[in-house]
């Protein structure tokens, strides 16, 4: 496509031929509009000044006879410009006037005409056209009076050049306007599709330009630019996750296969079999565990629509979980204890926000040490916490145990991220990465702060009832 | 007391396993075979409904997607013409939803590929008792009493104060006497919750409430099920 191709297919461009035609129609319409009434107007007073001036002359004709009219006519005949007389005889032989020569018939025709003539003085140029009026006098004599129209033609003319030229301007500025437009409009469309062309051969940090405008088409790419953080977003997301998924599946798909292999090799007894299968079948259902919150991070950030979601009150969400690891928290010689009297309206999945708490309340178990850890006699206390804080609900876990330094905070919701103390204890990592990403499903998130000492989880969801 | 023997101990079941992966069919067939119970096999949606429309079996195992005719569709047809077989849909897509989708679709119970045999065989034998409609204001096991009106609990002639979701899991567990109930069950009919918690907590449950009625008993009566799950039962019998 060639670039005049191109620019002469523009929405800009094609827009401006349409308005172009309009205007030019437009003013067209108006100057033959103009045109018409001037000329109208230019016969109304013609018309006026003659019948004034042919009341005149019969008044002088009634008065003075045939001989005050001639010496009238003559009179006014002598000052040239565009008023035209003749009188004639009843035959019609010229008697007295400035008119040379005239249509045929005319003369006898009583009332309005416009005809062509001659003056008498240049009986060689030539026609003029005029509008008369022919009325008898008595005796048969005839008085013509009209007036030249050269004058009306001439502002037709006018008027009519200057139509002319104002649809040539209009056509020539609406034109080289188009073309300044569509041009400005299509280099910046190109500008952003040869971005779009590279972003899609695979540079995915790559954004639309922006002119700094602040118009639609800069709006245009700025919406396009988040959609495309977006994307980027969940790629970097995606690729992290089939590279801890390579890691992290396949260290304990590793351990099964050896245990497989080396219970092959050297067991002896069926006892020996049994617990290496036992085993076995334990480890797979940790997989399936890592497996399972791996697909449901996935599917809570890839944000799709849910279908189930219910107003419940997480103040019971908060009771319920915390009764259920409350024997766990106490065999471990921790006392745990809920602070969730109001209620707490939440609009969302009541499974998964439970989930959610009771991963973050296990995190708090398993991170808050046994009981043959600890030194001092003091019982450390995990608070399950759900109050409403404005128009949002936090659903806290606060503990005593060692907390995370603030710097590693962010780094430890990412999937699989274990820090460094924490290595030797179970678990797939995956607990607080879940926690979050059913937080943002909710339109909420997952706050990570300094429980002075220890660590305060919080779940911040959007209050159902807030108005 | 062996884990063999306390699988066998519910009565015999009919099932119906709607299954399009071969392996997978003939496992469970042959599993339900030696946990004492006759299994049929249907390869595909529709020769499963027509094998459920015309025999009369105990539980309908049904996989969710199926060829012909997918598993959803093959239970609300069946519902639609008054077979009210008890029908577990087993399916890949594990999400919360999905399992909701199920159910509302006329299924009875819910459970997500890779399951264990012990937990199907469970559910299913919970279901064709389940289908017996046995709701008694009144359970007794051995000498332990459970009366669901005025939420006593009575061993012997000594009462035990319960915590109130002790009583819903002694509750659950002795409207299922003599069958195992594994820990998602109880997770799902005590708590209400369907996530698969880390830690041992449905265990730690177990423990305190197995410390009220069997400690300081000459008989107990809560069993650990070694694999599968526990079970409640008058070991004498």
């Amino acid at each position: 496509m060639t670039a005049l191709g191109k620019l002469l297919r523009t929405t800009a461009f094609r827009l401006t031929l349409v308005y172009l035609l309009v205007f030019a129609l437009f003013a067209a319409f108006l100057l033959v509009y103009f045109a018409l009434n001037t000329r109208r107007m230019i016969n109304e007073q013609i018309v006026r000044t003659v019948d004034t001036e042919i009341a005149n002359l019969a008044y002088r004709f009634d008065r003075w006879g045939l001989r005050g009219l001639v010496v009238s006519i003559n009179t006014r005949s002598v000052h040239p410009g565009s008023s035209l007389y003749l009188v004639t005889t009843p035959a019609g032989d010229g008697l007295a006037g400035n008119i040379g020569s005239l249509e045929p018939g005319v003369i006898d025709q009583i009332g309005w005409v416009e005809t062509a003539y001659r003056r008498i003085e240049e009986p060689d140029a030539a026609e003029h056209t005029a509008l008369v009026r022919v009325t008898r006098l008595s005796g048969g004599f005839r008085l013509l009076v009209g007036r030249d129209l050269e004058e009306r033609e001439r502002m037709f003319h006018i008027l009519a050049t200057a139509g002319r030229w104002s649809v040539a301007i209009v056509v020539v500025l609406g034109l080289a306007g188009g073309f300044f437009v569509s041009r400005r409009v299509l280099r910046r469309i190109d500008a952003m599709s040869d971005k779009a062309q590279t972003i899609m051969a695979g540079d995915l940090t790559g954004r639309l330009p922006i002119a700094g405008s602040d118009d639609e088409l800069d709006r245009l790419a700025a919406n396009l630019n988040a959609m495309l953080e977006r994307i980027e977003a969940l790629m970097r997301g995606l690729k992290q996750v089939s590279d801890n998924v390579a890691h992290d599946l396949r260290t304990p798909l590793t351990r099964l296969r050896n245990r497989c292999e080396s219970a092959l090799r050297s067991a002896k007894s069926e006892q020996d079999y049994r617990e290496a299968i036992e085993a076995t079948i334990e480890e797979s259902d940790s997989l399936i565990h890592v497996f399972d919150a791996l697909l449901m991070i996935a599917r809570a950030e890839s944000g799709e629509p849910r279908a189930d979601m219910t107003a419940f009150d997480a103040a019971e969400v908060a009771r319920d979980v915390a009764e259920l690891y409350e024997p766990v928290a106490d065999e471990k010689g921790l006392a745990l204890r809920v602070e969730a009297g109001a209620p707490a309206p939440v609009k969302g999945n009541r499974e998964l926000i439970g989930q959610a708490l009771a991963n973050l309340l296990d995190n708090a178990i398993k991170y808050s040490g046994s009981d043959s850890d600890r030194t001092n006699s003091v019982v450390p206390e995990i608070v399950v916490t759900a109050q409403a804080e404005g128009d949002r609900i936090a659903l806290g876990v606060g503990d005593r145990g060692p907390g995370i330094p603030a710097e590693d905070r962010k780094r430890a919701i990412e999937r699989f991220v274990r820090l460094e103390q924490s290595r030797s204890l179970p678990g797939s990592g995956l607990g607080l990465s879940l926690a979050s990403a059913v937080a943002r499903l909710h339109g909420g998130e997952l706050r990570l702060d300094d429980n002075a000492p220890g660590l305060k989880a919080v779940l911040i969801l959007p209050r159902a009832d807030a108005n | 007391m062996s884990a063999e023997s306390d699988l066998k101990v519910s009565r015999k079941m009919r099932l119906l396993i709607i299954e399009d992966d071969r392996d997978a069919a003939d496992y469970l067939v042959k599993a339900f075979r030696e946990a004492g119970h006759v299994a049929d096999h249907a390869a595909d949606g529709e020769e499963g409904l027509a094998l459920a429309l015309h025999e009369r079996y105990d539980v309908l195992v049904v996989d969710r997607l199926l060829p012909k005719l997918d598993g959803l569709s093959v239970i609300g047809t069946l519902r639609a013409k008054g077979v009210e077989s008890p029908a577990l849909i087993l399916s890949a897509l594990g999400a919360v939803d999905d399992r909701i989708k199920g159910l509302r679709a006329g299924g009875d119970d819910y459970l997500p590929k890779p399951y264990s045999f012990a937990e199907l065989l469970a559910r299913t034998e919970v279901l064709a008792r389940r289908h017996g409609g046995r709701e008694d204001t009144l359970y007794r096991v051995g000498d332990l009493e459970l009366d669901r009106l005025s939420h006593r609990v009575l061993r012997g002639t000594e009462e035990i104060m319960l915590q109130p979701r002790e009583f819903r899991l002694l509750e659950y567990l002795m409207k299922h006497a003599g069958q195992v109930v594994t820990r998602t069950m109880l997770l799902e009919n005590v708590w209400d919750y369907h996530f698969d918690p880390q830690t041992n907590v449905i265990d730690v449950h177990i423990s305190r409430l197995r410390s009220k009625i069997d400690k300081g008993f000459a008989r107990p009566l809560l069993h650990t099920v070694r694999g599968a799950g526990y079970m409640i039962r008058d070991g004498a019998r």
